[in-house]
Parts: C-alpha cells; structure tokens; sequence
C-alpha cells in the first residue's frame, strides 16, 4: 500500500531553512479505506480486549500482557513493519503510525507492545545475522516468544554507554561471560529473550540476546511505580551467565549504533502512541464536560473549561499533523531507499536516522501534549478525575513516563540542536548561508506592509520563525566561535533553541493541515479548523518570542543585544486575534458533537 | 455450500441521533457508519466458521447501497468472506430492500441465507422475512445456535421463557442473533486481502415501494432521577402512589 508523494524532499532538519507546500503534505485525513479498516482493527482490539480488563491490568492480575500480546500477534499486528520474509507483512510507515495512534489509548499496555515491536524485535531486525532474524523475527512476530531490552543500568540511564555490565570470552571461545545488573526492564517478567548490552572486556560496547532461563539470570522483585503500573518492570541481575558466542547481536564493539539507532523510531513511535492516547483522553474530558451539571447547567457551558478542552485539541492537533507529516517523510525515504536496493530493514533505519531531529520533536511535542491533557482532563472531572474509579487519575499516572523514557525530553531537546548543528558541520544542510542573509536583513529597513493571500499572516510568520531560529542559534554558534561562551556548557540556551524548533515545526505542520484541508470534504467546517492554526499561531509567536529573548539575554550584551532584540521584535508580527472566541467555537464544535472531532 | 449474507450499514452504536427540521429525514451529517452488529458479529461470522466446515463452500456479501458503504463491504471481505455484491440503490425500506436482495439471490442458487436479527437503527426485523416470502423459501428468525449436517440444519431460535429447537432442509433463509458466533477482529492477513476480493455493483431492479417513511421521532427524555432518602419511606411511598401512580 506503500505510494511514493513526487515531491521535493523536505530533508532530515531542513525544514528550519525550507518551506513545505500543503500539496504535497501527508495528512490523517488522508489516510485510505485500507488503512481506515486497520484502524478499525486496533480500535476494537483496545474495545474489546483492553478496555474490559483495565482494573486486573492495573493491579497485574491474571497475566494479561502475555495474552494481549499473543493475541494482537494472532491478528497480525505485531508484524506490519517486518518484512514478509520475517513472518510480517511490511506494511508501509503511514499504516504503523496508525496502529500505534489507535493503539495509543491502550494505557500502559502499550509499553509491552511497544517493547515487543520495537526495542524488542527492531535490533534483531537491523543487527542481527540471517539465522537470528529467522530464528527469533517470526515468533517475536506471532506473539508466542516475548523481548525485553536490558540498557539502563543504576548506574547510567541517559549516559548509556557508561554502562558496567560486561562480558568475557571464555578460554574456549564458545561463550561470553555476562556479569551485571540492569534497571528499569519493561517485560522483563514474562520475556522468553533478552537484548542485553555489555562492554566485552570492559570496553566494547556490545549487543547479546540471551535466552530466558540461562543460569545466573536473576530477576528482582516488581517495580513499585508511580504509573504505567500495568506494565511489569524489573531488574534484570546476570551473575556467571554464559551467553553463546552465536548470541552476539550486530557487530563487537557497535553496540551503541543498536541502542541508539532503534531509539530513533522509538520516538517517532513514542510519538504516536502519546497522541492516541491523549485524543481519547480529550473525548472522555468533552464526554464529561457536556454531562456534569453544576449551578443547573453542562459545565461545558463555562468559558473556563471551554478553554481547556479547547486547548486539548489544539495542542492534539498540532502534534498529529507533525506526526504524519513526519509519517510520510519517512515512508517516501524508505521508498527511495528501497528502490536503490536498499533491503527493508536498512532503508527503514537509514530513514529514521535521515529524520531523527523530526522524530525527538515528535517525541517531546507528543509526551507534552499529552500531561497537558491528562492534566486538564483531571480538572475537568473535578472530585472525580481524582477518584480511582475513573480513567482519568490512571491516564494522569500513565502520561508520566513518557517525558522520560526514550531519552528524556531534556536529552531529546539537547539532540534536536545537536544534530543540527551537526548536519550543518558535515555540509548536509546548508544553514550558514540562510543565517548570513538573517544577519543581513537584520540591518535593513523592515517592510511596513502586511502580507496578503491564503493564510498570508501564518506563511509570513512562518518565514520569520524560521529567521529567528536561524539568528538566536547562529548568534550563539558565533559566540561559541569567538571563544566567549562554551555551548556544551550553556545547556538552557540549548534548550530555548530546541523549543523554538518544535514550537515550529508544530506550528508550520499545523499551518500546512489546515491548507490542505480547506479543499477537503470534511465533517467540522474550515472555520474551526482556522481557529484551531490562528491560536497555534497567536500563541506560538508569544512562545517564539519568549524563547529568543532568554535565549540572546543569555549570551549577547550591548548593542548585539539590542540588535537581536529588535530581530525577535520584527519577526514576531503575527497580529494577536481573538482567542477567546477561537477557543470557544473549537470547544462548540466537540460540545456541539459529545466528541473530540479532530 | 453457497451462502448468501446480507449486510447493511448503520449508524456507530455512539452516533447522535438527530433529524431534519421537517422531522423526515435522518441527519447524517457527521455520522460514522459501521456494518450493523448483528449481520457482522452473528451472521457473517458464523457464515463463514460454516464455510470452513464445508470445504469448496463460499460466502458472499451482499449489501443495498451507495458508494460510502463500500467501505463496511470491504470490513466484511476482510473477515474472509470470499466475494461481495453492492446493488447500487438507496435502501429506504425493508420491502425495497428485501425486494433487491431476493432478486439478486434467485438465480444464485445459495444453499443458505443470512440476515442479523435486525438492524440497530430501525430494529424492524423486516428484511427476513420478506426475502424469504419473496424467494418462497422457509424462514427461521433469531437464530442462536445453528449446526448444519448434510442438507438439514438444526436451529435453536430464543422464544420468550426459553428456547425452541427446529430443524430445516436447507435452501433457507435465517436470522441471526447474539449466540450465533463471537464478535471476530478483522486481522491484517484478512484486510490486506480484502482489497483483491471481487466487489461487483449492479443496478437496482425496478421496484414500486408500498411503504414510505413520514415521520421521524425521537423517544421522549427519560425525566430525572430523585433519590429519596431511606428513612423516608413514608415519602417514597406518598411519591410512588401521588405522583408515579404506581401503587
């Protein structure tokens, strides 16, 4: 089902330096009849298999993971991104971003699918030899044999590599001797294999996968946690455990390039499993706010939660239009890729790498929305949120995690710069010249003249966001070369030119929606929906504008000051619009339906 | 074997029932469509567990409809029926219906008929018993269970206070309801099939409905709960004789 959209590809990081064209964006609405039934599919799994059992699966009666996962393996869900060689079907990535946004919903389930059908299956899939991929991809597809992924150690959780575990040849050279211990392992009670990472002799960093049972493989008591409580977590203790040579995943010593590399789409999936969730979260706090009455009235009436579910869809919006943006870059990367011979599993890796800045925006923007959500969600249930015997205290508990596993957000923040500024030093993204020509403008007389056209506010704002990005990170990039500050060591600034990425690219996907749709046959009118971009972008640009003043206050002074300054002022011109009536008629139109419409 | 199921399309079971302001129609707008429950979960499904026990049989959908409900007949191929007909008119009422399933049906020579019990948004269980009038052939509604050996099939149908147990010599046509099968999971094998699996589209035949819908109406609101505390029972009473009327 896999169709390549002819166009100019937007490049890995390039979209602060390129614009995109709405034409040529890949949105949900899009999605095919094929597709919308695989939706079906998962929607009714998480109906009839998830929903009825959510008290046992939070109290980890009964072993329902286990069945879960064999069962969405009897339907074939675990396999739609292995090839059929594999025991898959090698469906293309628009359809895996859907089964993960509807699967979304399925609370801390998700994670044992999540570990099953990524850091679990992926390593063997990219790394592993030809008798490993058969052996262990088939059944890990089917559901019958289960994966955990051993990284974390106590000791070293966003540093991985300075991991203690290790391994030693023994004198006969048939085995590796594993001796350590890892934290944290989603699945590790019921897993039938182990992907576990050790340095060999101290030093190579290096992928086993070691068979459950193995003698001196111990397991430590259940995690006691704040969420996600479904989801069995354990320490995983290797003691003498001799792990065959066969057993060696990927190359010796390139163990990072597994740990790493499978993180890239475990964030794009991540990305996609927090937005599922966070849309059925929405429709249960509108299900909720048309129901309650108090002071003889819905209190979806009152403007203050008006506000907040309004805001919910908003912020759901913006991160699913950049999720299936980025979806379908991905898909026309690995098109590309396979049609210059490139096996599945390279180009996918290849793929995801090409867009690893997009998939930590993903991650990040998607795990945000979603505490927000959750969190409104509580407020709006009120007395109740707060009561076990709704959803929303549990939802509340299960968003957590997600800000810190897969690189936490301030990792994955820290990584959208780097890997910029890397690109830039390698020549694979020109961004010098964009950032000259900034520079330049800088000391121009800026045009009085407002901008006309379709969305012509949003596509000038566009442009501007995108020079202030340009600028602040350009600026400081220039400091750094100057000797006058180390960036490695001025991580805030960072951070506030990793925000005002996302903040962009959220706003630009959301803006390139919105086009599209306006040609669409569709339920919610256009109206609705340009509230939805005017707000993201009203909002935006107060958020664009905080970002770059803490950013330049924090490393220029004087006049460079004053002529940053007066950067961020000229472009940062969005008018300011009404909020609150733009709040109010996207709040109406899923008051007006019991339902997030979006 | 042979068998024919008939499908239709429903509103979703959490769609917003609403009508036009003259009350004549439906409003559709907004409205997600889904194959209504009792044709999918009980007929189609058990249709094709039959199939399976019959080797050489196959099960066709067929479905009264527009282009939009494609999209269900597709659903149904999915769960592995093998093929699937859309007679391409608008459904207004059971007779219509029933009248076009039968004509496709009456020179197919299916061994068996299937229809839900009813749909869940009219809930007339109308279609089958017309088709079976209209196709002369015997007729078994809210089928339970049903086991077929040889030409004869053994029926348990749910009557009020129990159950009745019937046996029929097939061609005929039957109703499915809740016991039939278990609501089934479209897999992805099944969907990816669906999309090369035959979805013919023939024209209505000519057909002078005798029936026509008027009027819509909703059921009035249910009125409010009031809770009356325990140690008033002398209220609860007055309330249940003055103002429920019911003692």
């Amino acid at each position: 089902m896999s169709e390549v959209t002819n166009h100019s590809v937007l490049k890995g990081g390039a979209f602060i330096i390129q614009d995109s064209v709405a034409a040529e964006t890949f949105i949900p609405e899009q999605l095919t009849e094929e597709q919308l039934m695989v939706k079906q599919t998962v929607q009714d799994f998480v109906r009839n298999e998830i929903d009825p059992i959510r008290n046992d699966l939070e109290k980890q009666k009964g072993n329902h993971n286990v069945a879960l996962l064999e069962k969405l393996g009897e339907l074939g869900l675990m396999g739609t991104h292995i090839p059929e060689e594999y025991g898959g079907s090698g469906m293309d990535t628009n359809t895996n971003t859907l089964i993960c946004d509807a699967l979304g919903p399925g609370g801390g389930f998700t994670v044992s699918f999540a570990v099953q059908t990524g850091i679990g299956m992926l390593p063997i899939l990219y790394y592993g030899n030809e008798a490993q991929k058969q052996q262990y991809l088939p059944a890990l597809v089917a559901g019958t044999l289960k994966a955990c992924y051993c990284l974390t150690e106590p000791g070293s959780g966003s540093d991985a590599l300075a991991a203690k575990t290790r391994a030693d040849l023994t004198a006969d050279g048939k085995h590796y001797v594993l001796n350590g211990q890892k934290m944290w392992i989603s699945s590790a009670a019921f897993a039938d294999i182990y992907i576990v990472f050790a340095k060999i002799g101290g030093t190579k960093f290096t992928g086993f996968i070691v068979p459950r049972g193995a003698d001196g493989l111990t397991l430590g008591a259940e995690e006691d946690k704040l969420g996600i409580k479904s989801s069995p977590t354990r320490q995983v203790f290797f003691e003498n455990v001799h792990v065959p040579v066969e057993n060696v995943l990927g190359e010796i010593g390139k163990g990072h390039l597994i740990a790493f590399n499978v993180l890239n789409i475990g964030r794009f999936k991540l990305g996609a499993l927090c937005l599922g969730g966070s849309k059925v979260v929405a429709d249960s706090a509108v299900k909720h706010a048309v129901e309650r009455q108090q002071f003889k009235q819905p209190i979806a009436n009152f403007g203050a939660i008006q506000f907040k579910l309004a805001e919910m869809a908003i912020r759901n919006f913006a991160a699913e239009s950049s999720q299936y943006r980025v979806s379908q870059l991905i898909q026309d990367r690995i098109a590309v890729l396979r049609a210059k011979g490139k096996s599945y599993a390279d180009a996918t890796l290849d793929a995801a790498e090409e867009y690893a800045i997009e998939c930590s925006i993903l991650k990040v923007a998607g795990s945000e929305a979603l505490d927000y959500v959750v969190d409104e969600n509580v407020q709006v249930h009120g007395g109740l949120g707060y009561s076990e015997e709704y959803g929303a205290a549990r939802a509340y508990r299960d968003s957590r995690i997600n800000r810190i596993y897969e690189g936490t957000n301030e990792i994955n923040r820290l990584l959208t710069v780097d890997m910029l500024l890397k690109k830039a030093m390698k020549g694979q993204l020109d961004i010098v010249t964009p950032a000259w020509a900034v520079q330049k403008e800088l000391t121009s007389m800026p045009s009085m003249t407002r901008p006309t056209g379709l969305y012509g506010e949003e596509k000038a704002a566009m442009k501007d966001f995108k020079k202030i990005i340009l600028m602040v990170a350009g600026g400081a990039v220039k400091m750094q070369m100057d000797g006058k500050i180390n960036l490695e060591k001025e991580q805030e600034i960072l951070m506030n030119v990793a925000d005002m990425m996302i903040e962009s690219f959220n706003m630009e996907s959301t803006l390139l929606r919105v086009e599209k749709l306006r040609l669409m046959e569709k339920e919610v009118s256009q109206e609705v929906y340009e509230a939805i971009l005017k707000v993201v972008f009203a909002d935006g640009t107060a958020r664009m504008h905080k970002f770059a003043t803490d950013a330049i206050s924090s490393f220029a002074e004087g006049d460079l000051l004053k002529t940053f300054l007066m950067g961020v002022k000229r472009f940062t011109k969005y008018p300011a619009v009404n909020v609150k009536n733009m709040r109010r008629q996207i709040a109406g139109a899923m008051i007006e339906r019991k339902a997030y419409c979006f | 074997m042979k068998i024919m199921v008939c499908v239709s399309k429903t509103p979703d079971t959490t769609a917003k029932i609403s009508f036009n302001a003259a009350n004549t129609e439906f409003n559709s707008a907004g409205v997600a469509y889904i194959m209504n429950p009792y044709d999918e979960w009980y007929a189609l499904v058990r249709a094709v567990d039959l199939a399976k026990q019959f080797p050489g049989s196959t099960v066709t959908v067929v479905h009264v409809g527009r282009a939009d409900s494609d999209q269900i007949i597709r659903k149904g191929l999915a769960l592995e029926a093998n093929d699937a007909v859309r007679i391409d008119a608008d459904p207004h009422t059971a007779l219509f219906t029933a009248k076009q399933l039968a004509e496709h049906a009456r020179s197919k020579n299916y061994d068996l008929i299937f229809t839900g019990k009813e749909t869940i948004d009219h809930n007339g269980s109308d279609v089958g018993a017309m088709l079976a009038e209209f196709l002369d052939l015997p007729f078994v509604s809210y089928a339970s269970k049903m086991t077929v050996a040889g030409t004869t099939a053994t029926i348990e149908r749910d009557i009020e206070g129990g159950v009745e147990v019937v046996e029929v010599k097939l061609p005929f046509v039957v109703s499915a309801a809740k016991g039939m099968a278990e609501q089934r999971i479209p897999n992805m094998m099944g969907i990816m099939k669906a999309k090369n699996k035959p979805l013919a589209v023939v024209p209505p035949v000519a057909f002078t409905d005798k029936a026509k819908v008027t009027r819509f109406e909703l059921p009035k609101a249910k009125s409010g709960v009031r809770m009356v505390s325990a140690d008033e029972m002398d209220e609860l009473v007055r309330l249940l004789h003055s103002e429920a009327k019911v003692i």
